[in-house]
């Protein structure tokens, strides 16, 4: 098994654990948590396309991870804003009580 | 040019401005309205007088005595259609004699309106009046003079309906407005076909007018298909305007219905000014109907003049004749005015514009003055208008008696003391020496017997006798009690009297500005400086006629009191004098030739029949046509109803449902919850792996 295969192999980990707690908690902050773990999964395949692949001298990937992680956390600010607005509202982050755009 | 020439306009817009101001009163501010008016009058007057004074001077200087001021109106191709003023000797003295009567009319309105509840509009009404008149007074352009003409017809109807309520007044009102018409109707062909051939409607332009040489000369020269000169069928069709305003023969059925307005207004309206417009009318033309061929080597009279000088003699005895039956004493002036109006076209038609000018000054005046004696009668009577219910009013009302009298006296032409004696005498030479006929001086000398006759007869019957009043007033003894302390006549206010006296005055003096001594009118209308020279009496056939016409008023007279006079009038109901003498010819008389009565057989029948064809065609034939396409137009829409209602809808309400049943179908899919979304993303997501990387494989 190659280094990278093997890391790809963990970041699919990590992308899996994260989207079934998006899929299965019922709060709105676990999702967030989760969607961030999905995040990370995929800085994580950036990581290791640029280690191991054909240009590993110029510092794209990390560059780009790091923009990632700028941008994961501005994000994360936007996205518990709208949690806590949504709280304030509703008296509740259980997601599926919020279905007022039902069909 | 001369202020007052610029501003000759300002003569008729200050009456004009006093109108627009009454116009806007409220009806309880009567002392605002008439000091309103009277005051315009006035200003009015005394620019009037500024211009006469100016049109004397420039005849003193040798100056040319027509000044005019011409302005463009409006455009339309390459012309200018061009309005304007002028001032003349004809136009100055008209402005003088109109103001100042209109003048002591409006004060003797205010006595005689005192008791109206519409005092404000009689006021802005007269207003209106004064200024359409004066218009047509100073108007240079044939269409500016008919434009102040139809507005004089205009406040004559509304004036000889201001008490609209009563029907008859209303009827009046609308006779006279339909039967002027009839003459300007003709009158705007005349115009508009003056305006095809002279291509201007200006009269006086510096030789381009259509009363100057060149035109006329091309008038004459241009031959209609039937042979007569355009000048004379021009003239004609205008002189058929002025029969319509001036009351003559066949058009004059509206004058004595007029008298149901206001006496003012018949003694403003129709005695003064109004009517007199059409004989100013062919004064203003006279150039246009007299004009004849240079060629030819005997002047005669011209056709248009040939027929004014009929229609004139006609009227005035025809009047005359009707005048002597009727027991009305406005209608029997009005009559008087008819006949007078005949006597001025007479003198236009066979002395010129002076001798028809000067009748119509004097006769402004004196027959001012009767009617306001007559309205001044009536206000003292209780607003009894029969004279046979009044009688011994001379010691009663001596003011108006006396001017009464002055004025019958200047009317019936009495010797070389009255005006109307020195312009009758005029009109009466000038017929006795036209190259045509005499027999239009034989009309105009039974004319002046007759005038003298019924005037006297009515005089006797007014203000001679015994009071016949009470009688008629014991019917409604107290209801007049607001208005009259007593049921006996009393004399009127003072405002109504000092008018009185004034022209009573001036119908004694006037008369000295035309004797044959001094011809000073005739002089001043021609631009001449007058020459006093008691020669004048010796010139050939003055003296003749004088004399006949002396005589001829002393026989009326003395008939008049032969039948009227000689013994007083008992009872109000005896029949008349000269009924008993022969009721047939008086009743025709009393039943005025029953000209209305073949109006109302012949034209007013065909009118109605023409009528009752008219809507016969409009009810059966245009209602059918327009009913079928109507019919047509429904018919159609109601196919397209039904098509819009079974096929277009039906089929469009089944779409709309099928749409409806599958979007509740696909809104199940919305649940609304995010994670659902998720897992249909995931899902997805799964699949499109599983299938990239088998097709990978293979």
């Amino acid at each position: 098994m190659t280094p990278l295969s093997s890391c790809l192999l963990l970041s699919s980990l990590l992308f899996s654990v994260g989207f079934a707690g998006v899929l299965m908690r019922r709060n709105a902050i676990l999702i967030l948590i989760g969607i961030e773990l999905m995040l990370n999964a995929a800085n994580l395949n950036f990581i290791a396309f640029w280690r191991y692949g054909s240009a590993p001298e110029a510092l794209t990937g990390v560059m780009f991870v790091i923009f990632s992680i700028g941008v994961a956390a501005a994000e994360a600010a936007v996205g518990l804003a709208l949690i806590i607005s949504i709280y304030r509202h509703r008296k509740t982050t259980q997601i599926d009580r919020m279905n007022s755009m039902r069909g | 040019m001369t202020w007052i020439v610029r501003n000759l306009w300002l003569i008729p817009a200050l009456p004009a401005l006093a109108a627009g101001l009454s116009a806007l009163a409220k009806r309880h501010q009567r002392r605002f309205s008439a000091s309103l008016a009277i005051g315009a009058m006035g200003l009015s007057f005394l620019l009037s007088l500024c211009a006469f004074s100016q049109v004397m001077l420039a005849i003193a200087h040798g100056q040319a005595s027509r000044q005019v001021v011409n302005f463009p109106w409006f455009q339309f191709g390459d012309q200018w259609l061009k309005l304007g003023w002028m001032l003349d000797p004809l136009t100055a003295i008209m402005l003088v004699m109109v103001t100042f009567v209109g003048l002591l009319i409006f004060i003797y309105s205010t006595g005689y309106m005192a008791h109206d509840d519409n005092f404000t509009r009689f006021f802005c009404f007269l207003s209106l009046f004064a200024a359409a008149m004066l218009g047509v007074v100073i108007a240079n352009s044939l269409l500016l003079l008919f434009m102040c003409w139809e507005l004089v017809g205009l406040t004559s109807y509304l004036l000889i309906g201001f008490w609209y309520h009563k029907p008859s007044a209303a009827a009046a009102a609308k006779k006279a407005f339909i039967t002027t018409r009839i003459g300007d109707l003709a009158f705007l062909v005349g115009m508009l076909w003056l305006f095809s051939q002279a291509g201007t409607l200006l009269f006086y332009d510096q030789g381009a007018g259509c009363l100057e040489h060149s035109a006329l000369t091309a008038m004459v020269a241009h031959l209609t298909s039937i042979g007569m000169a355009a000048s004379t069928g021009i003239a004609l069709l205008i002189f058929a305007g002025a029969v319509g305003k001036s009351g003559q023969v066949p058009l004059h059925v509206w004058l004595p219905d007029a008298m149901e307005g206001p006496t003012p207004v018949s003694a403003l309206i129709h005695a003064a000014t109004m009517v007199a417009a059409g004989v100013f009318l062919v004064a203003r033309v006279y150039p246009l109907m007299a004009a004849h061929s240079d060629t030819a080597s005997v002047i005669t009279a011209t056709t248009a003049l040939q027929v004014v000088t009929w229609i004139g003699a006609i009227t005035a005895v025809f009047a005359a004749l009707i005048a002597v039956a009727q027991n009305d004493i406005k209608r029997i002036l009005a009559y008087s005015t008819v006949s007078q109006l005949g006597y001025m076209m007479m003198g236009l038609g066979v002395g010129g514009v002076a001798v028809g000018m000067f009748h119509l000054i004097t006769h402004a005046f004196f027959k001012s003055l009767l009617f306001m004696g007559a309205g001044s009668v009536i206000h003292g009577c209780q607003e009894e208008q029969d004279i046979r219910r009044m009688g011994g009013l001379s010691k009663l009302m001596p003011i108006t008696f006396a001017t009464y009298a002055v004025g019958m006296l200047a009317l019936c032409g009495f010797p070389l003391f009255f005006s109307g004696f020195w312009s009758k005498d005029a009109i009466l030479h000038a017929a006795m020496g036209w190259s045509i006929s005499r027999v239009p001086f034989y009309l105009g000398s039974l004319g002046a017997l007759l005038t003298a006759f019924y005037m006297t007869r009515q005089v006797y019957y007014v203000f001679f006798g015994t009071s016949r009043l009470a009688s008629h007033n014991e019917v409604a003894p107290a209801t007049h009690a607001p208005h009259s302390t007593s049921a006996t006549p009393h004399e009127s206010p003072s405002n109504m009297t000092v008018p009185l006296v004034l022209l009573a005055t001036c119908a004694i003096l006037l008369g000295a500005i035309g004797t044959p001594a001094w011809p000073w009118f005739d002089s001043f209308l021609s631009g001449e400086s007058p020459v006093f020279a008691f020669a004048g009496f010796l010139e050939h056939g003055i003296l003749p006629v004088m004399l006949t016409s002396t005589l001829i008023v002393f026989l009326g007279l003395a008939l008049g009191w032969w039948f009227y006079g000689r013994k007083p009038i008992l009872s109000a109901d005896r029949p008349d004098a000269l009924e008993q003498l022969h009721p047939g010819i008086f009743h025709v008389l009393q039943n005025k030739f029953y000209v209305d009565e073949l109006y109302e057989h012949t034209v007013i029948r065909w009118n109605s029949a023409l009528a009752t064809f008219s809507d016969w065609l409009d009810r059966w034939v245009w209602n059918g046509v327009v009913m079928s396409v109507s019919n047509l137009v429904l018919g159609l829409s109601w196919l397209a109803r039904s098509t819009d209602t079974y096929l277009v809808n039906t089929s469009f309400d089944e779409g709309c449902h099928t749409v409806t049943t599958s979007g509740k179908l696909l809104a199940r899919l919305q649940s609304g919850r995010t994670q659902s979304y998720l897992r249909m993303v995931g899902i997805a997501f799964a699949a499109l792996v599983l299938v990239l990387i088998w097709s990978a494989r293979s």
